[in-house]
C-alpha cells in the first residue's frame, strides 16, 4: 500500500536541511518498525518520495512524503507509531492511503503552496497596515513584476506576477505571536501568499517579498523574514479555473468524484 | 519552546547550523527534572567538529552511563567550526552545551576526550571560548573541573598544565568514585584544591599540578614526582574486567547531520592479542577481552531498533580474532538482510572466511579490500612484529581476485626503526607482486577491468608504552626522501599504471611525534601556536607549518630533541610515572627483539608475560595452544 504522510516542522528543526529531514524520516520509520517496501540491490533503500524541499530557516505545517508499505496497516496506526518516534518540532499530522500510479506521486502533484511571511521583531520598519495594503494593491495590479530569478543553471528575468495567486496583508493573532512556529518574536503585521509551486514555475516567497519591499520602498534584510509554509496544493481544476486542494485530500476528492 | 544559545541571525549565517542545536534523537534532556539543582552537570567534549565528534563510540558509552545516574546530567559540546568561532569571539558569546544550551563555564565538569595529538589546539579553543582559564592553576572555585581522557593521556605531559585532572584508563570504571567525591564536595563546601587532592588518591586519576619535573642540562628529564603528601608517585591505569556486564548504550544519540560514523557501532571486544611493536592501542588496551556473543546479538537488535540506522558496524582492533565471529556474523546477516540493513566489516583479515562473508554483505565490484601490510619487506615486518607474511597477502589477494574483487588498498609505514633502502623499495615490489598476481591468475575473459592498487604510507611516529618508545623518529626530509624513493620505484614497475601511491604530510607527523613523546615544556609552544591562530590542525586546510615552526623557535624548543633522538632505556621518560601494567621489562625485551628481527608470538599462541595477568581475566586466562 502507498500512504501519504503530512508533517510539520517547526522551532529549531528549521535548521535541519532537506536531505537531513529525509534521513531523519528514514530512521524514524525504521524505529517505528513499519513494514516498508525496499528497492532491490546491494544497498536497498526505502521507497519514499518527498513533495517539495523546504529551505533551511523555514518552518512548515504542511510538508508531505509518500511511502510504500508491503503490508496493510490502518492509517491511524501508522500515524501513531510514527509520532512515537518524533522529536520536539517534528510531528506527523495526517496519513492517508493514496493510489500507486506515477501521476499520483506527491512530487508530480505540487502546483501551489501558501505561506505566512512575518517579520523578526524589530528588524524592519513597515509602513502602517492601511498604507501597506494600498501599496500591495498597486503592486498586484501592475502590468508585470520583473525579477531576476536564479535557478541552478541560469539567471533569467521573469515576470512573477502570474505566479502570485493571492497575496494580502494580515495580522498575526495573539496565540501565533506568543508561540510563533519559528520560535522567535515577530511583528504583528504579516503577509499571506499563495504562490505557484512545483517543477515548472516554482516561486519562493522571499523573492516576492524582496520585489514588494523594493516597490513599496522599505528596507528588508534576508534575515528579517520568518517564512512559514502552511500547506502544499495540487490543482484539480484547469489552468484558468484553479481548484486547489491540499495534497492529503487529493485522493479523497478523487474518490468522491468517481 | 526551547531557546537556543545562538540567535537565528547567527545560525542562518554559518555553515551547518544543525551542529549547534542539539535536540537529536536519544539525546538526554533532564532540564525539567525537579532534582536538576542537585545534579552534577557534566559537559562531555570531543575537540573536533560535530560530525567527527558524534562518531566517537567512547563518548556515546560514557554519555549513556553518566546519564543513567540520577544525580548526573551529562551533555555534549564539540569544537565550533572556524566560521562560528569568529562570530563567537566578535560577539563575546560563551561556548555552550548542546542539550541545555547553557554556558560550559557554568558546569561542574568539562570532560575532554583526547583521541589524537593534532586536536591539542582545539582543546585550547574550547577552554578559551568557554571563558575558562587555559592554565589549571589560574582557575577559580567557580570554574568547571577540566578532565582529560583517551589514548593521548598515556603521555599527558605536553598538555598537562591545561587540565585539572586526567583519567588514565577506560572511562567505565572510576567515574562513580569521582562523582561521589564531587557530591561530597557540594555537600560540604570542600575547596577546589581539597577536591583535587582527594581525587588524586583515586586509582587512575592524575592531577598534574601536584607533580613537579626537573631536567638535566642536556634537556632530559632528571626527576618527576608528587609535591604533596598522599599524592601517589605512580598512577595506575584502570580498565574494565567484567567486560560482559559493562555499560553499553541501548539507544545511542542519532544526529541529524550525516556523521562520519553514520551507523550502529557494536563493540565486540577490547584489546588485541597481536602485539605489533609500533601499535599503542595494542599495548594500552591489553589484555584482550571479548564480549559474550549472546549479549552482542541482543545489543545489535536493540540498538538497530532504537536508532533506526540502516547500517551496523563491528568495532574492535582486530575483528578476525573474535572467537565467535562466525556465529555473530551469521546472526547479523540473518536479521539484517530482509530489513535492508548493511553490515560493514572493518579490520578483518583477508582470508577465505572473511571473503565469503564479505561477498554476502557488500557489492564485490564496488568495494575494495584492505591489507595493513605496514612494511614492504618480510625483514621489516618481523622487526615490527606484524604477523602477516607475503604469502598471506598474495594468497588473500588471489582468493579475492577469484571472487571478483579488483580493488586493493595497501597501508604502509615509512621510517620504521632499522629501515634500510631495500625495505623502502620493497613497498613498490609488493604492490607489483599483487598486480602480477591478478594478471597471472585471472584469465582475460574473467577480468572486470584493470586491477587497481592503492598504496599509501604514513610516517612512523613512536608512541609511549610501545617497544618503540625509545626509537629515533625520522626528520621530515628523511621521510620525504623515502616516499620519493617508493614513488620512483613504483614508476619503474611493469604494472605501474595499476598502482597509485600516496603519502601523508611529513611535518604533521613530526608534530605528532613531538606531542606524543614531549614533556611539560612543550605546552608553551602549543599555547603560542594557538595564540597565533592555530586551530583545527588535523584539517589540512587550516594547518600552517610555518606557524608551528615559529612557535617552537620563539619558545626555544627544539622539536627534534623529542623526535630525532634514540633514547637510552635508562632515560627517565615523561610518562614513566604512569603504570599501564605492560611492564617496562617487557617493553625493553621487545625493543631488543625488534633489533634482532625476532618475532614474538601473539597472546593466544603463547603468553609473553607482558604484565597484564594482574588484571585476572581476558585472554591471559584463556587456555593457550
Ligand atoms: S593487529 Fe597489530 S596493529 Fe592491529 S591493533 Fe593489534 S597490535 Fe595493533
Ligand atoms: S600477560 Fe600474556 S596473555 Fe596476557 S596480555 Fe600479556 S602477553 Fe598477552
Amino acid at each position: 500500500m502507498r500512504v501519504r504522510i503530512k508533517f510539520s516542522k517547526t522551532g529549531c528543526l528549521k535548521f535541519i536541511g532537506h536531505l537531513d529531514v529525509m534521513r531523519f524520516f528514514q530512521k524514524a520509520i525504521r524505529r517505528a518498525e513499519l513494514p516498508v517496501s525496499l528497492s532491490e540491490g546491494y544497498s536497498p533503500h526505502m521507497l519514499m518520495s518527498f513533495a517539495a524541499p523546504l529551505g533551511v530557516g523555514k518552518t512548515s505545517s504542511g510538508e508531505y512524503f509518500d511511502l510504500d508499505l508491503k503490508e496493510e496497516i490502518p492509517e491511524e496506526e501508522i500515524l501513531e507509531r510514527l509520532n512515537a518516534q518524533m522529536v520536539p518540532g517534528m510531528h506527523a499530522e495526517s496519513c492517508v492511503r493514496i493510489g500507486i500510479t506515477k501521476a499520483e506521486k506527491c512530487m508530480t502533484l505540487v502546483n501551489a503552496a501558501d505561506y505566512t511571511v512575518s517579520f523578526r521583531k524589530g528588524s524592519v520598519m513597515l509602513p502602517d497596515p492601511k498604507q501597506l495594503q494600498e501599496k500591495l494593491n498597486s503592486f498586484l495590479s501592475a502590468p508585470s513584476v520583473i525579477v531576476l530569478r536564479k535557478t541552478k543553471r541560469s539567471e533569467a528575468e521573469t515576470d512573477i506576477l502570474p505566479w502570485i495567486y493571492e497575496m494580502n496583508v494580515t495580522e498575526l493573532d495573539d496565540r501565533t505571536l506568543a508561540d510563533h512556529p519559528q520560535g522567535t518574536d515577530a511583528e504583528r503585521t504579516a503577509f499571506h501568499m499563495l504562490l505557484s509551486a512545483g517543477s515548472v514555475s516554482n516561486l519562493k516567497p522571499e523573492l516576492v517579498m524582496n520585489a514588494f519591499s523594493e516597490f513599496a520602498g522599505f528596507d528588508l534584510s534576508a534575515l528579517s523574514l520568518l517564512i512559514h509554509r502552511n500547506d502544499i496544493y495540487t490543482n484539480i481544476g484547469t489552468a484558468e479555473n484553479r481548484e486547489l486542494v491540499p495534497l492529503d485530500r487529493v485522493s479523497r476528492i478523487q474518490m468522491d468524484r468517481t | 519552546m526551547r531557546r537556543l544559545a545562538l540567535s537565528d541571525e547567527i545560525l542562518l549565517s554559518i555553515d551547518k547550523p544543525a551542529r549547534y542545536i542539539g535536540n537529536e534523537v536519544n539525546a538526554v534532556d533532564k532540564s525539567a527534572s525537579p532534582e536538576l539543582g542537585k545534579m552534577i552537570r557534566f559537559c562531555m567534549c570531543f575537540p573536533d567538529v560535530y560530525e567527527i565528534g558524534m562518531s566517537h563510540l567512547g563518548i556515546q558509552i560514557l554519555y549513556d552511563m553518566f546519564n543513567k545516574r540520577e544525580d548526573v546530567w551529562c551533555e555534549r559540546v564539540y569544537s565550533p567550526w572556524p566560521d562560528l568561532d569568529k562570530v563567537m569571539r566578535e560577539k563575546k558569546i560563551p561556548l555552550f552545551a548542546l542539550e541545555s544550551q547553557e554556558p560550559v563555564r557554568s558546569f561542574d565538569f568539562l570532560g575532554i576526550t583526547i583521541q589524537y595529538e593534532m586536536c591539542y589546539t582545539n582543546i585550547l579553543q574550547i577552554l578559551d571560548l568557554s571563558g575558562i582559564a587555559l592554565h589549571a592553576e589560574d582557575r577559580g572555585e567557580e570554574d568547571p573541573i577540566v578532565i582529560g581522557g583517551g589514548p593521548c593521556t598515556y603521555n599527558p605531559e605536553p598538555i598537562a598544565e591545561f587540565f585539572d585532572l586526567f583519567y588514565i584508563g577506560e572511562g567505565e570504571v572510576a567515574y562513580d568514585e569521582l562523582f561521589d567525591l564531587y557530591q561530597e564536595k557540594k555537600r560540604t563546601g570542600m575547596s577546589r584544591r581539597d577536591f583535587l587532592l582527594r581525587a588524586s588518591r583515586i586509582e587512575g586519576i592524575y592531577v598534574p599540578q601536584f607533580y613537579r619535573a626537573s631536567y638535566h642540562e642536556d634537556g632530559t628529564l632528571a626527576s618527576f614526582g608528587p609535591t604533596e603528601e598522599g599524592v601517589p608517585a605512580k598512577v595506575r591505569k584502570r580498565i574494565v574486567m567484567d567486560f560482559n556486564e559493562v555499560s553499553y548504550p541501548d539507544a545511542p544519540i542519532v544526529p541529524y547531520l550525516q556523521a562520519t560514523q553514520d551507523r550502529v557501532v557494536l563493540e565486540i571486544q577490547r584489546g588485541c592479542i597481536r602485539g605489533c611493536r609500533f601499535c599503542q592501542a595494542g599495548m594500552i588496551y591489553r589484555p584482550l577481552r571479548e564480549k559474550n556473543v549472546e549479549r552482542l546479538k541482543r545489543q545489535a537488535e536493540v540498538m538497530l531498533k532504537n536508532t533506526g540506522y540502516d547500517e551496523i558496524s563491528l568495532s574492535s582492533l582486530s575483528s578476525s580474532d573474535y572467537s565467535e565471529l562466525n556465529e555473530l556474523l551469521t546472526f547479523l546477516i540473518r536479521i539484517c538482510n530482509d530489513k535492508g540493513i548493511n553490515i560493514s566489516l572493518p579490520s578483518l583479515r583477508i582470508d577465505a572466511f572473511s571473503l565469503d562473508v564479505m561477498s554476502k554483505v557488500q557489492d564485490v565490484k564496488k568495494s575494495s579490500l584492505t591489507f595493513a601490510a605496514e612494511a614492504g619487506s618480510q625483514r621489516m615486518r618481523d622487526v615490527i612484529n606484524k604477523g602477516i607474511t607475503e604469502e598471506d597477502i598474495l594468497g588473500g589477494a588471489l582468493e579475492a581476485f577469484r571472487g571478483g574483487w579488483n580493488k586493493v588498498k595497501l597501508y604502509f609505514m615509512l621510517g620504521l626503526p632499522g629501515e634500510k633502502e631495500e625495505d623502502v623499495r620493497d613497498i613498490a615490489h609488493l604492490c607489483e607482486k599483487v598486480a602480477e598476481c591478478y594478471y597471472d591468475n585471472i584469465p582475460k575473459e574473467e577480468r572486470t577491468g584493470k586491477v587497481s592498487i592503492t598504496a599509501s604510507s604514513s610516517f612512523f611516529v613512536p608512541k609511549p608504552f610501545t617497544p618503540f618508545q625509545w626509537a629515533r623518529m625520522d626528520r621530515e626530509q628523511e621521510f620525504l626522501d623515502k616516499a620519493h624513493m617508493v614513488k620512483d620505484e613504483v614508476r619503474s614497475m611493469l604494472n605501474q599504471k595499476s598502482i597509485r601511491y600516496t603519502y601523508h604530510d611529513a611535518y604533521i607527523s613530526v608534530l605528532e611525534g613531538v606531542f606524543a613523546r614531549g614533556d611539560r615544556r612543550v605546552a608553551q609552544a602549543i599555547e603560542k601556536a594557538y595564540r597565533k591562530g592555530a586551530v583545527f590542525d588535523a584539517w589540512t586546510e587550516y594547518f600552517d607549518e610555518e606557524r608551528w615552526q615559529e612557535s617552537f623557535r620563539e619558545c626555544g624548543i627544539d622539536p627534534y630533541f623529542y623526535t630525532a633522538r634514540e633514547r637510552d632505556t635508562s632515560e627517565l621518560l615523561p610518562w614513566d610515572f604512569l603504570d599501564c601494567q605492560v611492564s617496562r621489562d617487557f617493553l625493553i625485551r621487545e625493543w631488543k627483539r625488534a633489533k634482532e628481527g625476532a618475532v614474538t608470538p601473539n597472546c593466544r599462541q603463547r603468553c609473553s608475560g607482558c604484565g597484564c595477568r594482574v588484571y585476572n581475566g581476558g585472554v591471559c586466562y584463556e587456555s593457550q595452544d
